[in-house]
């Protein structure tokens, strides 16, 4: 059955993908969820820009400005969120990209999470969310942003 | 698979190995547990030294047996506190160690004679091992006395965990520096773990982390041989570190094919001679990312399965997590429970009555053969390709793992292989668990001890010392006695370990996803 349970419902133009930057602020090395995330985004039909590791916020807003994407997922893992989002949230609204979706997933406590959304983070994904739940709401706000 | 085992398909080594002999499929001491029990070592560190070292005193006053140092990302990458890449960082994963001052108030109070300490630490090693002996030094004690270890595995930071500072080559040159000085002075200190556990993490399978730390291994034992060293004057000191995850009798055949694997490696490849050198010496941690974030309790009966599989496997030391790993780093109720898990096993349960008590079962033996092949197999391929580090370079560990993390994720997803709490028997959302906070107030702390540090100390010696320490990484000589003098010095962590990428480089991986 392969990977059919990402697969998008109908053919997607290539025109028409949403497009999604992931990235991976901070010192912290553990990428696994990050590509994951990247490989099910990109199989549900996606087009997905991984920065690789330690991008700092200002890295992240100047590719999101330079690939237009529509969507930005942040990973973190280390505790590090509270000093980072706001900075990228910050970035964003400097550089006219408010309209810009941010997702954010990893070890990100209740509190903190509310605290992001407040900020203007549109989703936190904690430990043990599912790739379809992730997936779907990237979809479902992509499309309203559009 | 099968239904049943029986002589007919039982395994093709059973019943031909005693405990504590060659090829120590069956434990590397005749009587395992009845001599003595493993070392009971949770791996722990947070925000200040001040703090951590409150911990340490303690976790030993509960009857932890041996100490294991977490050091923060800034650390782990070789920042100071006070430098701008660590903003947000400093203290969060681990305890903050930016100079040798940190280090003397890390162990106040804990006699470096007496307690064997490990140290999670790999770009950086030597430095933090540098500041690790001077502080025995200070106390007292006899460096050709003290124990403990180092991680100092750079390779698997490359395949699985990402935390380097310097190119693969540079990088196995410190580490080469490190077991050298180690055989010439330090007769009982491991100067280095080959790590599988954090390739495991990544999402590996049991074969894959199996096969990729031995081949580690192959790596260092080759230039240790290169540097000059004789094969018996090191291979004794090199130490193993493995996951303990889920599937219960894979990880015991995983840890009985490992030694298995080692001792026929280095009698048969290297030509090892001394008895130490042919036994497989590990640490266990049972698996972090098992833990879940939903019904957190149920963590501690995961934990404990994988705690009895590391034991039934003859691990030498062993780490059990927290309940709220998920979460945070362990509150201190947290982390005495997981302490009182092992304390369970070792003195309730009797599984430590009798060394290897499942060797001869005819599944446990089949098992072993069969990842010991499937290992065997990836050794060769990546023997084939000129070793790890061309291996490294080309992507194919990585890539072996994110097939199989992919792969896991999805199985997963189709409820193919079930997790309690999450994709199985799962409630509504309950946090009952009382978490351990940092705040910012610990990165303060930080950086103004180490700009009193950066005006008391002569500034001048720190620099001919760095300065001394360059000169030598552009040679080839061995760095361990130009870091201990920057230590000695009180240069920091920052500071040495810029000096060493002045020369070497940074690395920087190909964003490949």
């Amino acid at each position: 059955m392969g990977l059919s349970w990402l697969r998008p419902a109908a053919v997607i133009c290539m025109d028409d993908r949403i497009r999604v930057l992931i990235a991976k602020p901070g010192l912290d090395g553990h990428d696994r969820g990050a590509k994951v995330i990247a490989r099910a985004l990109r199989d549900a039909g996606m087009e997905v820009i991984y920065t690789g590791l330690r991008q700092t916020p200002e890295m992240i807003v100047n590719a999101a400005l330079q690939e237009d994407v529509q969507v930005i997922g942040l990973s973190i893992l280390s505790g590090a969120h509270n000093a980072i989002v706001p900075r990228v949230m910050e970035l964003l609204r400097g550089n006219g990209l408010s309209d810009v979706v941010v997702v954010v997933g990893g070890i990100i406590p209740d509190e903190d999470a509310a605290q992001l959304k407040n900020q203007g983070v549109a989703a936190v994904f904690q430990p043990g969310a599912s790739l379809e739940e992730i997936v779907q709401f990237i979809r479902s706000s992509a499309k309203q942003a559009a | 698979m099968a239904a049943v085992y029986g002589p007919e398909n039982g395994g093709r080594e059973r019943d031909t190995s005693k405990p504590g002999a060659f090829p120590y499929t069956r434990g590397i001491h005749p009587q395992m547990y009845r001599e003595r029990l493993w070392t009971m070592r949770q791996f722990s560190g947070f925000a200040t030294p001040e703090e951590t070292n409150r911990r340490y005193h303690y976790l030993l006053r509960q009857g932890q047996t041996g100490l294991s140092v977490a050091f923060d990302l800034p650390t782990l990458m070789g920042y100071d506190a006070d430098d701008p890449n660590a903003m947000g960082e400093v203290g969060k994963c681990g305890v903050s160690v930016s100079s040798l001052e940190d280090m003397e108030t890390l162990f106040r109070g804990i006699p470096l004679s007496e307690v064997t300490v490990s140290m999670t630490i790999n770009s950086p090693a030597a430095v933090i091992w540098a500041m690790y002996l001077v502080v025995a030094e200070q106390q007292g004690a006899d460096w050709t006395r003290i124990s403990g270890t180092i991680q100092n595995d750079i390779l698997k930071e490359y395949i699985a965990q990402k935390e380097y500072i310097y190119p693969p080559r540079p990088s196995m040159r410190l580490v080469t520096d490190t077991i050298e000085f180690g055989a010439a002075h330090l007769p009982k200190f491991n100067p280095i773990s080959i790590s599988g556990y954090h390739i495991r993490e990544a999402g590996s399978t049991a074969v894959q982390e199996l096969a990729f730390t031995l081949r580690d291994g192959i790596e260092y034992v080759e230039w240790a041989l290169a540097r000059g060293l004789a094969v018996d004057d090191f291979a004794g000191r090199l130490s193993f570190f493995f996951n303990a995850h889920n599937e219960f009798f894979e990880e015991i055949a995983k840890y009985r094919a490992a030694r298995r694997m080692w001792a026929r490696i280095m009698r048969e490849r290297f030509g090892a001679r001394h008895e130490r050198s042919l036994k497989l010496r590990f640490h266990t941690q049972t698996a972090g990312c098992s833990l879940t974030w939903q019904q957190p309790y149920n963590n501690v009966v995961r934990t404990t399965l994988q705690a009895l599989a590391a034991v039934l496997g003859g691990t030498q030391s062993l780490h059990t997590n927290s309940l709220d790993e998920a979460y945070a780093l362990p509150s201190e109720r947290a982390a005495t429970l997981a302490l009182r898990t092992q304390q369970v096993i070792a003195y309730e349960s009797g599984v430590t009555a009798t060394a290897d008590p499942l060797g001869g079962s005819y599944f446990v033996e089949r098992l072993t053969d069969e990842i010991e092949d499937a290992a065997q197999e990836y050794i060769r391929r990546i023997d084939a390709m000129g070793g790890m580090i061309p291996a490294i370079e080309r992507g194919y560990p990585q890539r072996e793992i994110a097939e199989a993390s992919y792969e896991y994720q999805r199985s997963l997803e189709t409820g193919e292989r079930k997790i309690v709490g999450v994709n199985a028997f799962a409630e509504r959302e309950e946090q009952p668990v009382e978490l351990l906070q940092i705040d910012e107030a610990a990165a303060r702390q930080q950086e103004e001890k180490l700009s009193a540090l950066r005006k008391r100390r002569s500034n001048v010696r720190v620099a001919s010392a760095l300065d001394a320490l360059r000169r030598a990484a552009e040679g080839t000589e061995n760095t361990m006695p130009f870091i201990l003098e920057a230590i000695r010095a009180y240069a920091t962590v920052g500071e040495i370990c810029g000096a060493l990428a002045d020369v070497f480089g940074r690395y920087r991986e190909e964003a490949a996803s």
